[in-house]
């Protein structure tokens, strides 16, 4: 590479240090001004002590743990058996997890507000709707996430030899399967956990308390808070693409929706 | 020797009867599947070619989305936006791939920028549209800094609420989603290629005029559409910025549309929604299409 690409390179790397960092720098900024005449943390102060943060923050994480146990439980056996016994199923099955990218949050909320507010289906109002929207939204990053797992395994070896020592389906799933991509299924979850923490849509229109409606409320009521809540969302999402780093999952694994 | 004995022999024990209802282990899967996706998802569709009123099967709520005023500048809105910025964090998101894996820069930048990327792409919505109100909104930080030099932006025109506005906003998620898919592409450029262009005399812009371009093109164009559906179907971002007022997007009508009937046409609405699913599907088949092109030179 000759000089002048060289400095041409450093000069776009930069540009988008400065693209990433500068929102970030003027959030942080602004949510150090709470009180007047001197930087501090009171934003950060009134932001957990408001009683709707600390009921709608733990009920996202809630939200997404129980995405992840959702997830976990219908993707891991459906990817397992697709690779063990029916194969020709694949590229269903592949198209299924894909479609939530064709399908935006908000036409798929619409949808599901649509088909789930009338009787006999009334169910518009239960938290399970939002679970199971959240793990359909999740679904393409947890189940390829899994899938790349599963490939890097024996998977029929390890049921035979797991089958002749008289194993249930139930403990080769649990205790063999499991452990074994168990690197792939918490990148996966994390990914997930991300998404979740961070998502806006489907709270807001299932009218369920949750993170990211927090926010959009604090913004139009508060001037510093909401700078604050920002800084704090950040955080949660680099401490899950850092685990995810530590994890491996890989440049691919990182890439995720709910814009 | 008689036919009978070139027979095989008969099998020890019947096929298991368990391979043929194989598929039942897949039935919670498509139970759930179809329970939340697909069933939804066609209740859109289903809608679309029905009359609000009476429920027979028609055309005119498709007519009235390719002729109502108000829909169509939403998605003009929706798609000029998406274009600009699929362009713009395209080509930014492969110079600064580029740069951090070709470009003669310290090994670190390159892992250091994929990580940035990933975090940049997920920070988005509501958060994100926050944080550049702190930066660029009339007392944004860049905005006073701007202003000391003497350089008030909002003086020459711009907003951050309005087109380029948004444009500024989504190219933050944009570019670091081209970076992370477009570095296995730069990774593919072999050294051998380079070397035998300037073995045989090319000059840097003939390398990448008649071999790197050439090659790379696919994965640029896949990418590219793929930014264009990233940005198309974004709502939290444009709605935490604009309150939904100020422009109007496709998903932001889908929204109003589902606070209360804003087109006055329940029709309409899912003919809106139904035709954002077309576009994404033609942008993901696009993006199919083009990938499987690009992989063949990834070997």
């Amino acid at each position: 590479m000759r000089r002048g690409g060289v400095i041409w390179s450093w000069f776009w790397m930069i540009l988008g240090v400065l693209y990433f960092f500068l929102p970030l720098l003027a959030t942080f900024m602004f949510s150090l001004r709470a009180e007047i005449g001197h930087l501090g943390f009171k934003a950060y102060q009134n932001i957990f002590s408001d009683p709707q943060f600390q009921l709608k923050f733990p009920a996202s994480i809630l939200w997404a743990v129980l995405t992840i146990i959702v997830a976990i439980l219908i993707f891991v056996p459906t990817a397992y058996w697709v690779r063990l016994k029916t194969p020709n199923f694949r590229p269903a099955v592949e198209l299924i997890t894909l479609l939530p990218f064709v399908v935006p949050a908000i036409v798929y909320v619409f949808g599901l507000v649509r088909t789930y507010s009338q009787p006999p289906l009334l169910i518009v109002n239960s938290p399970a709707l939002l679970v199971a929207g959240y793990t359909v939204l999740s679904m393409p990053y947890m189940y390829r996430a899994i899938d790349t797992g599963l490939r890097a395994i024996d998977v029929r070896t390890l049921t035979e030899a797991a089958q002749s020592l008289g194993a249930s389906w139930g403990t080769i799933l649990f205790r063999v399967i499991f452990p074994n991509i168990r690197l792939s299924i918490l990148s996966g979850a994390f990914l997930s956990f991300a998404i979740v923490m961070g998502e806006y849509t489907l709270a807001q229109y299932l009218a369920k308390p949750a993170f990211a409606p927090y926010i959009a409320l604090l913004i139009q009521n508060k001037a510093y808070e909401p700078a604050a809540a920002t800084i704090i969302s950040f955080a949660l999402i680099w401490a899950c693409m850092g685990i995810l780093q530590v994890i491996g999952g890989g440049d691919q694994a990182q890439i995720a929706g709910g814009h | 020797m008689s036919t009978q004995t070139k027979q095989d022999a008969p099998k020890a024990r019947p096929a298991p009867i368990m391979a043929s209802w194989a598929w039942l282990g897949l039935m919670p899967f498509f139970v759930f599947a179809f329970l939340f996706l697909l069933y939804p998802s066609s209740t859109i569709i289903v809608r679309t070619f029905q009359d609000s009123q009476t429920g027979a099967f028609t055309f005119k709520n498709l007519i009235n989305l390719v002729t109502d005023p108000y829909v169509l500048g939403a998605y003009n809105m929706s798609i000029k936006i998406s274009v600009v910025t699929a362009l713009g964090g395209g080509i930014f998101g492969f110079l600064l791939a580029y740069a951090s894996i070709r470009g003669g820069l310290p090994r670190f930048m390159r892992s250091s920028l994929m990580t940035f990327s990933g975090v940049a792409s997920n920070f988005a919505g509501i958060p994100l549209a926050f944080a550049f109100i702190a930066l660029l909104s009339p007392t944004g930080m860049l905005t006073n800094w701007l202003k000391a030099v003497g350089f008030n932006v909002y003086d020459y025109g711009f907003t951050l609420y309005k087109f380029w506005g948004l444009c500024l906003v989504y190219m933050y998620f944009q570019f670091p989603l081209m970076v992370l898919i477009i570095a296995p592409a730069i990774d593919g450029l072999r050294r051998e290629w380079i070397e035998a262009s300037e073995n045989l005399g090319a000059t840097t812009f003939q390398y990448w005029r008649y071999v790197a371009f050439p090659i790379l093109l696919p994965s640029i164009l896949g990418s590219m559409i793929l930014l264009f559906g990233n940005a198309f179907g974004a709502f939290a971002t444009a709605v935490a910025l604009t309150g939904g007022s100020s422009i109007n997007l496709a998903t932001i009508v889908i929204g109003a549309q589902l606070r209360g009937d804003v087109l006055g046409d329940a029709g309409l609405g899912y003919a809106v929604a139904f035709g954002m699913v077309i576009v994404m599907s033609v942008v993901m088949a696009g993006y199919t299409i083009l990938q499987r092109r690009a992989e063949r030179w990834l070997r």
